[in-house]
């Protein structure tokens, strides 16, 4: 952890939108991945879920693009859905959970699009414990976040290291109280949860990409015939 | 069969002059015969006006103009819409390229005084086309409903509150409520699908009318009719439209959607440039976001509009960035047209607005500091000096002499 946290100076509060000047982690997530894409998937619905809906996303294409059969995603992951077209969206009402939050759950559908997966990514490793919170942790990268630590049991806590700058109290890096056995394994469910988060952000990607060099490579073909024929209609014009 | 067509040609000719329109703006137009490259732009810009349109109506056919539903209907395209995905990014991506085009189209014409007498209609419906599709993207940004595309529609709206006495007004007359709301949204989609297209439509067909009518320019700035084949009345320098640029283009054109096609596939948002992060996070009327920016092909206007203290003062001295490209077929005195025989002051004066040109673009995207702000406002006088002091220092730059025939 220590290395992966850099110093910060603590800024305003934010509004939610800036890092507050923390260096994000870079993750390595693979979207060919499918094994990855459906462990990110089995914890996004285990953890994600009850609160953060997915409006746009629909459990079969879920299942197509990644290859989870029908029975098992009724099974294993649909909850409160029992039509596979459905989408992941949440039976928690906009205004209560706004109440026991403070704020309302964002839909996670275009998150890795309008965070970035880093983002996402570095948001997850920094739930420490703070006392002054009403669930009892903040999170570096999000000041003052409304949301728990889900994942503590895959993780553990956090404690943030102190260090005085000018009379302020400056966080320098988090440290994981007792045992790190978890560490690597929560690393990778954090790489999955991402990785799955990326791809709801653009299902269509892995299709963009297997499409273009088609496109681009038949442009290049077309573009030799389209100089032969310039050439062919000009060698008259001096 | 050739008989058929020949006849069928004949009544169709004698009822619609399609031979006739065929000839004088393909066949028997008669174009100078040294183009080069900066002249791939002005059917590049066609093209991705018919593009615009076509993906444009695709998407139309599933977008939903709803404050409530908008920003969810985009998703459903990316979505569940089969390869609305492709659609969406052509179209968000045609529109950066349609103002690639459209820029190096207009310099082209500044390199080669296209702008000049007999041309200066030409120049003035060309700027015309600019304005409208500076507002047709302008409109287009609000359908997306993210926050960039609410709070951008909100930054620019509120300038009409600078305008003394009727602004306020004005402002809620355009927005149709108090701020940036589902009238908003309904009204601006029916000017972006219907209103403004049909207008740019319009005058791109009259653009070229006009250009016909007077004949190309070229990078010599010589006028070819001046020298023509006594016997057949053909321009010597003069070469048909069709088939030689018409193949020619081609090979534009083909170039051009390699560029395009690399961007709408691997890189549809050019990190943030073409669509921003921002945008992703549905519209919320409660929540400022920490910086504001309008795409890349605004910033330099958005730059002057900074650079000036007083709002009222930064609104005219944006409006007048763009009203006096209209004045500058009046503004360039000098006896020659293309750049080629042109003098050094000049020279040095357009690479000078270039710079600035390129450097308000950057300033444009950044949030403002006291450095940032001082270098946009020596931007902008460049800007402005370039125009302004084109009829002194065009008239004293020492030009070369212009050939009879093209070289």
């Amino acid at each position: 952890m220590k290395k992966l946290i850099t110093t910060l100076i603590l800024l305003l509060p934010s509004i939610g939108f800036a890092s507050g000047g923390v260096a994000l982690q870079h993750v390595n997530n693979d979207l060919t991945d499918n094994d990855s894409l459906k462990a990110g998937a089995q914890l996004f619905v285990d953890y994600c879920s009850g609160c953060h809906s997915a409006d746009y996303v629909r459990f079969q294409r879920i299942g197509k693009d990644i290859g989870i059969s029908d029975e098992e995603l009724l099974k294993d992951f649909m909850f409160s859905a029992d039509k596979v077209g459905e989408t992941m969206s949440i039976a928690m009402d906009k205004a209560d959970s706004k109440k026991w939050f403070g704020v309302t759950p964002p839909d996670l559908s275009v998150i890795s699009r309008s965070r970035g997966t880093d983002w996402l990514y570095t948001y997850m490793m920094s739930f420490y414990l703070d006392p002054s919170r009403p669930f009892g942790v903040n999170n570096l990268i999000f000041p003052d976040v409304g949301m728990p630590h889900v994942m503590w049991d895959r993780q553990g806590w956090q404690e943030a290291v102190y260090e005085e700058h000018d009379g302020h109290k400056v966080i320098t890096s988090l440290k994981l109280i007792g045992s790190k056995d978890k560490a690597e394994q929560y690393k990778k469910d954090v790489t999955d949860l991402v990785n799955f988060l990326d791809y709801i952000g653009e299902p269509a990607k892995l299709q963009r990409l297997a499409l273009g060099w088609k496109v681009i490579l038949f442009l290049f073909i077309f573009l030799i015939f389209a100089i032969l024929l310039k050439k062919e209609y000009w060698k008259d014009i001096h | 069969m050739a008989k058929i067509l020949n006849a069928s040609r004949e009544w169709v000719d004698a009822r619609f002059p399609m031979t006739k329109l065929w000839d004088e703006h393909l066949a028997k137009y008669y174009a100078p015969k040294n183009f080069n490259f900066w002249y791939y732009f002005g059917s590049l810009a066609l093209m991705m006006l018919v593009l615009q349109i076509l993906t444009g109506i695709f998407l139309a056919t599933n977008y939903k103009p709803d404050a409530q539903m908008a920003f969810a209907s985009v998703e459903y395209i990316m979505r569940d819409v089969d390869y609305g995905w492709l659609i969406r990014y052509l179209h968000s991506t045609g529109a950066s390229f349609f103002f690639i085009a459209v820029y190096l189209h207009m310099f082209r014409a500044l390199l080669y005084g296209s702008y000049r007498k007999p041309r200066e209609l030409i120049w003035i419906i060309g700027m015309f086309i600019y304005v409208c599709l500076m507002a047709e993207s302008f409109l287009g940004y609000l359908l997306p409903w993210g926050q960039m595309s609410y709070w951008g529609a909100q930054v620019i709206l509120s300038l009409f509150g600078a305008i003394p006495i009727i602004g306020e007004d004005l402002a809620i007359w355009v927005r149709g409520d108090f701020v940036i709301a589902d009238a908003t949204l309904n009204r601006f989609f029916i000017y972006h699908v219907v209103a403004v297209p049909m207008v740019l439509l319009g005058l791109a067909v009259v653009h070229i009318i006009a250009l016909h009518e007077v004949g190309s320019n070229n990078p010599d700035g010589i006028e070819i009719k001046k020298n023509k084949d006594p016997k057949t009345g053909i321009p010597l320098d003069g070469i048909p439209f069709h088939p030689y640029y018409s193949v020619k283009d081609i090979v534009g054109v083909t170039v051009f959607l390699i560029l395009f096609s690399a961007v709408v596939f691997y890189a549809p948002e050019l990190g943030g440039y073409f669509l921003e992060a921002n945008n992703f996070f549905p519209a919320d009327s409660m929540q400022t976001p920490e910086h504001i920016a309008p795409l890349w092909y605004f910033t330099p206007f958005y730059a002057i509009l900074r650079a000036v203290p007083d709002k009222l003062m930064g609104v005219i001295a944006m409006g007048g960035s763009i009203v006096i490209l209209f004045a500058l077929p009046w503004l360039d005195r000098s006896p020659v047209k293309s750049i080629r025989y042109k003098g050094p002051i000049f020279k040095f004066a357009l690479f000078l607005f270039v710079i600035a040109f390129f450097g308000l673009c950057y300033l444009g995207m950044q949030a403002p500091t006291a450095t940032k702000t001082l270098f946009a406002q020596i931007f902008s006088v460049i800007y402005f000096g370039f125009f302004l002091l084109m009829p002194f220092y065009s008239k004293i730059d020492k030009t070369k002499p212009v050939p009879e025939r093209l070289t």
